[in-house]
């Protein structure tokens, strides 16, 4: 079955180096360099201790999935989910390269940067 | 400054529309008003402050206190989706008790469904700047499957199931069949609700909210104007306001704002929530009822599912009596914005005027809620306590 064709997202000044990482094939994740907490979605100022010391660094791109739905009322059915990252924070991604039901909450996913319109690559997450 | 006590609502108005492509926003805006005023026995005249959302047109109340031809010494914008209603009612009181105005009118209208809108399934473009959208859209959000996914781990980490989940659709159906406004009056079963095709897994079509046009409005005033109508006194003896948001990374899809606004309206109210004799409670989708039904306290955390089955929620049947109107799973959703509806009929249940074969007998004490926004995520909160003077 084709998958959806994933829009392309709409970068700002804070978050242009996030996209342009992508594109070379690494996925960042912002941490503080005060309270060395990483969070998510990028952030210029740490949404826990305020400071304005948050940095770039380069994910492990594992995690689990907390939560799924698969949107079956689409041109094209996808499965949109929540993954904790191993560095943490849980962020918003689909599920990709596997059938819809062999999806699970727990199940281990690695991130997977793929093409989107604009020449865009956005993170998503493939088990394993 | 508590407002315990301090603001009554004495106007309530649903318009009867369901689907209106013959009439502007604005239109019904003012047809909701004046169904408000005319209830309350009061008139446009009469109104010193003014409040809507993101619904109402233009630039808020700036183009809406404009196009009634209000004048008022006090207005409120307050958006938090589809609860700012609940919202805007704790600010009227808050502004009475504070001599900011004496007659609040607050409206909502929209035309969602003669606009064709795909409100439930369809990703919503939002502005670049919202600092969440670009986090998000590639991924084809929705509001079903945002709200599924909030199901999702509500079945996983407590055992709720699909049937325990349709249990509050089939109730809200029992109510709407006495409601002959509402959108979809036929009786559904449990079996009936999970056999309907699925949208967002694990929510299925009838476990949707309807998309209705439409609108309403309420009246809110200090006691002494409220003593001297006609109508039956409604205080206003507590309420609540709330917001959640995603903390920075650290989700948690399994609790509401609900937990915060609803302490804060029964502390308020002095009541628990086994006194409380019936209540409004948003059902966007079933599982908004089930969440925002334990963060209420009206069960404990994960006992939503055994809680709503059985038909608990049947008027005459279980023990606490919700949405006697059908509520937004079978009667309306004006303008995807439930909250206002949700007042009205808790309204109509302490007058003693909701359907007879619905109407819960003596009842003194009601609660209305609503969440706006996404449930788990990011939304806002309100909770109302009225009592019967």
């Amino acid at each position: 079955m084709t998958e959806r064709t994933l829009p392309a997202p709409t970068p700002t000044p804070e978050t242009e180096a996030f996209w342009a990482a992508t594109r070379a094939g690494k996925f960042l994740v912002k941490t503080c360099k005060e309270c060395q907490r990483a969070h998510w979605y990028p952030r210029a100022l740490c949404p826990f201790c305020f400071a304005d010391a948050t940095e770039w660094r380069e994910a492990s791109g594992r995690g689990r999935i907390y939560s799924f739905s698969i949107m079956r009322r689409a041109p094209q059915p996808y499965a949109i989910a929540y993954v904790e990252l191993a560095e943490g924070p849980m962020m918003m991604t689909n599920i990709v390269g596997c059938d819809f039901d062999e999806i699970a909450i727990g199940q281990a996913v690695r991130v997977e940067l793929r093409e989107a319109e604009g020449g865009f690559r956005v993170p998503v997450f493939t088990p394993g | 400054m508590s407002i315990k006590g301090k603001s009554y609502i004495v106007g309530a108005y649903e318009h009867p529309t369901r689907k209106a492509p013959d009439k502007s926003v604005a239109q019904l805006h003012a047809e909701v008003a004046a169904g408000a005023l005319a209830d309350a026995g009061l008139s446009k005249e009469d109104v010193d402050g003014y409040f809507c959302a993101g619904d109402a047109p233009g630039m808020g109340p700036i183009s809406m206190v404009d196009y009634l031809n209000l004048r008022v010494r006090h207005v409120d914008s307050t958006d938090t989706g589809g609860s700012s209603y609940l919202v805007h009612v704790g600010h009227a009181a808050e502004a009475i008790a504070a001599g900011k105005c004496n007659v609040a009118l607050i409206t909502l209208a929209g035309r969602p469904r003669s606009e064709g809108m795909a409100t439930g399934t369809a990703p919503r473009q939002g502005n670049p700047a919202q600092p969440d959208l670009q986090w998000e859209y590639p991924y084809g959000p929705t509001v079903v499957n945002m709200y599924a996914m909030v199901a999702m781990r509500h079945m996983y980490e407590y055992g709720t199931t699909s049937e325990q989940l349709a249990w509050i659709k089939v109730a809200a159906s029992h109510h709407a069949q006495y409601n002959p406004n509402a959108m979809l009056r036929d009786v559904v079963t449990v079996e009936e609700v999970v056999n309907s095709p699925m949208v967002a897994d694990p929510l299925h079509r009838l476990d949707c909210c309807v998309i209705s046009d439409g609108g309403g409005a309420l009246v809110v005033t200090r006691p002494e104007i409220a003593k001297s109508l006609k109508r039956p006194l409604v205080k206003l003896i507590g309420a609540g306001e709330a917001t959640k948001g995603q903390m920075g990374g650290a989700v948690d899809l399994t609790y509401s704002a609900a937990r915060v606004s609803g302490a804060a309206a029964f502390n308020e109210a002095g009541v628990t929530p086994a006194d409380i004799q019936y209540a409004s409670i948003y059902d966007s989708f079933t599982i908004t009822v089930l969440v925002q039904l334990e963060d209420l306290g009206f069960c404990e955390k994960g006992q939503g599912g055994r809680f709503v089955a059985d038909g608990n929620l049947i008027s005459g049947v279980g023990k606490l009596p919700f949405n006697t109107d059908g509520g937004g799973l079978c009667n309306n959703h004006p303008a995807n914005r439930g909250g206002m509806t949700k007042v009205i009929e808790a309204v109509r249940q302490v007058r003693g005027e909701a359907h007879p074969k619905v109407q819960v007998a003596n009842c003194t004490l009601a609660l209305a809620h609503g969440t706006g926004g996404q449930l788990g995520t990011r939304h806002g909160s309100g909770t109302l306590i009225m009592e019967r003077e």
